[in-house]
């Protein structure tokens, strides 16, 4: 086990490579605005720092109503959608659980669509109460689903594992594509229909992002009280239980902790894949297998990853804008691929 | 050291199979082998003695305590399972496996001390793995890896080991390596065993008692040249022997039989 000192620094650089993603993602738009100036705005709203006003004042609106909230969703929604991959992957013991792959989203996708078509009322709140209540239980639904399906003698192999994550998430996004096709708001709502779908980040004002931000952190604090645990998983149920561990308990605890995380990240970005397979993979080749140490990374790297990729999404064919979703499958499909060619020897025949 | 007790045990499985009204004690320091055929039960009674099936009917005592009285955790802190083979998905190395070990001792959050890290290397030294404890598990052969599954439960400092065929996808040199392992360990650490055990030779050469199961019950027991007769292989598992005396250890040995016309030929 690597030494408590080390595992300290790592974590001390993935945190100032976030707030530097944070900073360039911040800056580049259709407005340039110069790092020097972010830095002074923000600093500007602590208590007691009144800086001298070097910035346009559209800067600043463009920085704390648009710019800021989206890199922060952004940030939220990489951290926990990587969280979630790590306990997927740890629980079934299977390095392509990713809860765009395994059907997770598609299920939270689902739930959440559900209640914004037959509850109209509650439109106009993305990613609060009872949508994201919804969500939660569509993902938790798609989660059991797929992993009694995958179920094999007691493991999930990789190969069952992706089928029947891709045979759960299909029928649920049909379904999904089904439900906003008969209703009256497709027309008019294809924009938001697409983000959903193809994945962008939605987050309208303030209020929503700190509510998720409470909801997601404590998500991911929780999530580390199972690491130590996780590591013993990795010698598969039976092997876990012999070391003491309740598993049918840790097991609950644990889908249903990344149902909750994926959910709560489909609420503000729509299906957004593979950020929940990239990073964890990326982090346990540079720090190892324990997710003592593995989780925090994670989280950290996977918030990085995304706000880096939305920056990308923003700019790379700007004035227009690609959607977060397609530029992660760009990146994230091949490396999927080379996963399943480096795991082919499981399933050959 | 530890004493099992398995008092009138039944159990079934929603596939059909079940073990029938077992009775049996395992004394402190005893090293027990369950023996028979393929389907009899064996690796079922381990799982029914380490408390992770429970029995349907009857109940499993450890020292005098009902398993199910114990948490998950008191279980482990005591009982310690070798299983015939574990498929590790990620690239843990050969120490932090062996340091798993330690996991029914750890505080989920205060992680592992000073003294489980001496727990786990005087493991590792005990089993000879110390020299590749930065090696990834997944690297080793399949000795070595139950080498060090081997070592992580004597991590765990178990009063009573449980081994499932822990030998069963060995070569020879490595089962005669584990077993003489897992002997010491019960001679000199006081550790009471009880092993499923597939080759018959092997159990009579390193078990003081053998139990063997037919059809889910126990058909015989006693010490190896009360239960392996030719009578008896021929009962349960259906084969001709011949028994000799191990010109060494003074325990019965099976001498298989092929087809007659074979042995005929000059």
């Amino acid at each position: 086990m690597r030494p408590k000192k080390q595992g300290f620094l790592i974590l001390t650089i993935l945190a100032v490579l976030l707030v530097g993603s944070m900073f360039l993602a911040s800056a580049f738009g259709a407005v340039f605005i110069l790092p020097v100036d972010i830095a002074k705005m923000s600093l500007n709203k602590l208590p007691f720092v009144n800086l001298e006003s070097t910035w346009q004042p559209t800067h600043e609106i463009i920085f704390f109503q648009i710019r800021l909230l989206r890199v922060v969703g952004g940030a939220l929604i990489g951290a926990a959608l990587a969280t979630a991959g790590v306990l997927f992957q740890g629980l079934l013991r299977n390095p392509l659980a990713d809860p765009y792959i395994i059907g997770t989203s598609s299920g939270a996708l689902f739930g959440a669509t559900l209640v914004i078509i037959f509850i109209p009322a509650t439109l106009s709140l993305w990613g609060f109460g009872i949508i994201s209540i919804a969500a939660f239980l569509g993902a938790l639904g798609a989660v059991f689903l797929v992993y009694n399906l995958a179920l094999v003698a007691g493991k999930t192999p990789v190969v069952s594992l992706v089928l029947a994550g891709f045979a759960v998430g299909a029928f649920f996004t049909a379904i999904t594509w089904l439900i906003l096709s008969v209703s009256g708001e497709f027309q008019h709502k294809l924009g938001v229909v697409f983000d959903f779908l193809l994945g962008a980040i939605r987050v309208n004002n303030w209020l929503q992002i700190t509510v998720a931000a409470c909801l997601i952190l404590s998500g991911i604090v929780l999530a580390r009280f199972f690491a130590f645990h996780l590591n013993a998983f990795s010698l598969g149920e039976e092997g876990a239980a012999y070391l003491g561990i309740n598993v049918e308990r840790d097991k609950l605890l644990v889908l249903g902790l990344g149902s909750f995380l994926t959910a709560y990240a489909v609420c503000l970005g729509g299906l957004i894949g593979f950020v929940g397979l990239v990073t964890p993979h990326a982090m346990r080749l540079i720090l190892g297998p324990d997710h003592r140490l593995l989780l925090p990374a994670t989280a950290l790297a996977g918030a990085s990853f995304l706000v880096l990729a939305d920056l990308g999404a923003r700019i790379i064919i700007a004035p227009t804008e690609l959607r977060l979703g397609i530029l992660t499958a760009l990146i994230g499909a091949p490396f999927f691929i080379y996963l399943l060619r480096r795991h082919r020897k499981e399933y050959a025949f | 050291m530890s004493e099992l007790v398995i008092k009138d045990v039944s159990f079934s499985y929603l596939n059909g199979f079940s073990l029938r009204q077992i009775d049996l004690k395992v004394e402190a320091g005893e090293m027990v082998a369950l023996i028979g055929p393929n389907g009899s039960g064996k690796t079922t009674l381990i799982k029914l003695a380490a408390g992770v099936l429970t029995p349907r009917q009857g109940e499993v005592l450890l020292d005098g305590a009902s398993l199910k009285s114990l948490s998950r955790r008191e279980v482990a802190q005591r009982i310690a399972v070798v299983p015939q083979y574990f498929y590790m998905p990620f690239a843990f190395t050969v120490g932090e496996v062996v340091m798993l070990g330690r996991t029914p001792f750890i505080r989920t959050l205060s992680g592992e001390t000073d003294m489980d890290h001496n727990v786990a290397m005087r493991a590792m030294e005990l089993t000879g793995i110390e020299h590749f404890s930065s090696r990834t598990f997944n690297e080793l052969s399949g000795g070595e890896r139950q080498k060090a599954i081997l070592a992580m439960t004597l991590a765990q400092e178990p009063k009573l080991l449980l081994l499932d065929e822990p030998t069963v996808h060995l070569d020879i040199n490595h089962q005669v390596a584990i077993l003489e392992l897992v002997r010491g360990l019960n001679r000199g650490q006081a550790v009471t065993v009880i092993g499923a055990m597939h080759d018959l030779n092997l159990a009579a050469l390193y078990f003081d008692r053998l139990i063997l199961l037919k059809e889910g019950a126990i058909f015989a027991e006693g010490s190896p040249s009360a239960v392996l007769t030719e009578r008896t292989i021929h009962d349960v598992f259906g084969a001709s022997v011949r028994i000799e005396e191990h010109p060494l250890a003074k325990v019965p040995h099976i001498i298989l039989l092929p087809n007659e016309s074979k042995i005929d030929k000059p």
